[in-house]
């Protein structure tokens, strides 16, 4: 399924999704019902700027600006925006 | 409640996310217990005929863990890096501490599951779970007649789990129905999906039974034809493609019909932990049923030594213990040689391959399993309903007939 991601987009996360650091696995994690997810540091550091508020061009500004040396980023971000509604893990505001 | 009910959909979803994620994500072993299966207790106001829970369950009713043992060992489990949390049973609601225990499990960060018949399901105590943080309720429904939720659970409870199904839904919880299939009613796949859309069910998981405990002496008398199966999961299939519900709807394969077994467990001690009513320290559910096996008990064993170093973890991690034909087989590390536990309930040998495949010398068992079900005598003879009677017998020896038909032992 094709999720046309907008800048002026914004997400929450799902209902009945958690997200939070796990310190034994030493990385983020998505919970919900049934099931759970790891995200490696990239897709973290995404999720983690997703509260319902901020657009999507607001979490592009903020990771190019914390990562002023990572190239080809906002690509990566817009991709890991799209996986993350395909799988329903996030939710439109 | 069903050997599969918390674990294989979860462990797919986690698999698949891996891969989706390039593999950057995870080891390729994954050594943490992420899954903490909490077995609270084994009695049960239901008395269902497919139960997993192990025939002698009365020898463990009387020597319950405490709250604080509880808390004990969701905090030593938390620290070995467990997140999912399953409070199951029997009926878990038939302790007075659930809430105690949802409070702590929420404190330490658990994702937590209760998972229940619904019979002991109140406003105040779905309130109070609600409060402390609960993250889910899984709810067991039968089927959509009548008839057969009470036949085959061998009570009257159908009136109420729909009750039960409201107020779970009221409470803003996401709805998880788990559905245990059988002969009884597999033909209602798509009766049973609507019933489950028009509860509003999140998620959906039709598990077939699988014959372990009191399944495995119901067996003749539980398990569908293959020519079921099929008919089934084509009803599910076309109800995912034509009804347009949003429903997540998983299909739990009866391995029976399958010609390679299943990862059982995801691997033996490689992400389940169970600790059962009395503090045993389990790999999977039916891990008592194997021989000369000594597994930790949270009153005598650290649970860090237990999951790492305890003998009875390591005895089946791997691929290191396995003989012909797994050793050779080039699908190994696939099914890791499928599940100790059915292979020694039918062959007698917990190492041998799983009697499921069909690389394995004892696949005549499982055909003849299928055979079986379809033999009228044997279809005929009543069926042994998981209760406090029927486990006493099985303790006195007096069901050995009905176990012997099962197993390949001296």
């Amino acid at each position: 399924m094709e999720h046309h991601i907008q800048h002026t987009d914004i997400y929450a996360l799902a209902p009945h999704h958690r997200f939070q650091w796990e310190e034994a696995q030493q990385s983020y994690v998505i919970l919900f019902p049934e099931g759970m997810v790891k995200l490696h540091g990239g897709a973290g550091e995404v999720i983690k700027r997703v509260d319902g508020k901020a657009t999507v061009g607001d979490v592009v500004r903020e990771l190019k600006a914390a990562f002023p040396d990572a190239e080809g980023i906002e690509d990566d971000i817009i991709g890991m925006f799209e996986m993350a509604v395909g799988k329903a893990w996030l939710r439109k505001v | 409640m069903t050997q599969n009910s918390l674990g294989d959909s979860v462990v797919q979803k986690t698999v698949q996310a891996q891969q989706i994620n390039n593999g950057v994500t995870a080891a390729a072993t994954q050594t943490q217990p992420l899954w903490l299966l909490a077995e609270i207790t084994y009695r049960c106001p239901l008395h269902c005929a497919f139960c997993y829970n192990p025939t002698d369950y009365d020898k463990h009713t009387q020597n319950e863990l405490s709250t604080e043992q509880w808390i004990q060992v969701l905090r030593d489990a938390r620290k070995l890096g467990a997140i999912q949390l399953g409070i199951s049973g029997g009926e878990p609601l038939l302790r007075d501490d659930i809430e105690d225990i949802v409070v702590e499990a929420h404190k330490l960060g658990y994702y937590s599951n209760l998972i229940t018949s619904g019979v002991g399901l109140t406003e105040k105590r779905i309130q109070a779970f609600k409060d402390g943080g609960l993250d889910h309720i899984q709810l067991s429904m039968h089927d959509i007649t009548e008839e057969i939720n009470n036949f085959i659970t061998n009570t009257k409870t159908f009136e109420l789990k729909k009750k039960v199904a409201a107020m779970i839904k009221n409470h803003g919880y996401p709805m998880v129905l788990n559905v245990v299939i059988h002969r009884y009613n597999i033909g209602h796949m798509k009766q049973i999906l609507e019933m489950a859309e028009a509860l509003g069910a999140d998620y959906i998981e039709l598990a077939n039974t699988q014959y372990y405990g009191w399944s495995l002496i119901n067996r003749s008398q539980l398990m569908p034809t293959k020519e079921q199966v099929d008919a089934a999961e084509a009803a599910t299939n076309e109800f995912r493609a034509s009804s347009g519900s949003k429903m997540k709807i998983f299909f739990v394969v009866p391995d029976y019909f399958a010609d390679r077994p299943k990862k059982c467990m995801n691997g033996w001690g490689e992400v389940f932990m169970i600790v059962t009513a009395n503090g045993d320290v389990l790999p999977c559910h039916s891990a008592r049923s194997l021989p000369n096996m000594r597994f930790p008990n949270v009153g005598d064993d650290d649970l860090g030594w237990s999951w790492k170093d305890s003998p009875a973890f390591n005895q089946y991690r791997g691929t290191n213990w396995m003989k012909e034909p797994c050793r050779s087989c080039d699908e190994k590390e696939k099914d890791l040689g499928g599940c100790r536990c059915q292979t020694f309930l039918l062959t007698g040998d917990a190492e041998a391959a799983d009697p499921v495949c069909s690389k394995s010398p004892h696949r005549h068992l499982i055909d003849k399993a299928i055979a079986d079900a379809q033999n009228p005598q044997l279809q005929a003879q009543p069926i042994v309903f998981r209760n406090d009677k029927n486990s006493k017998r099985v303790i006195a020896g007096e069901l050995q007939e009905r176990l012997e038909e099962f197993h390949a032992l001296p």
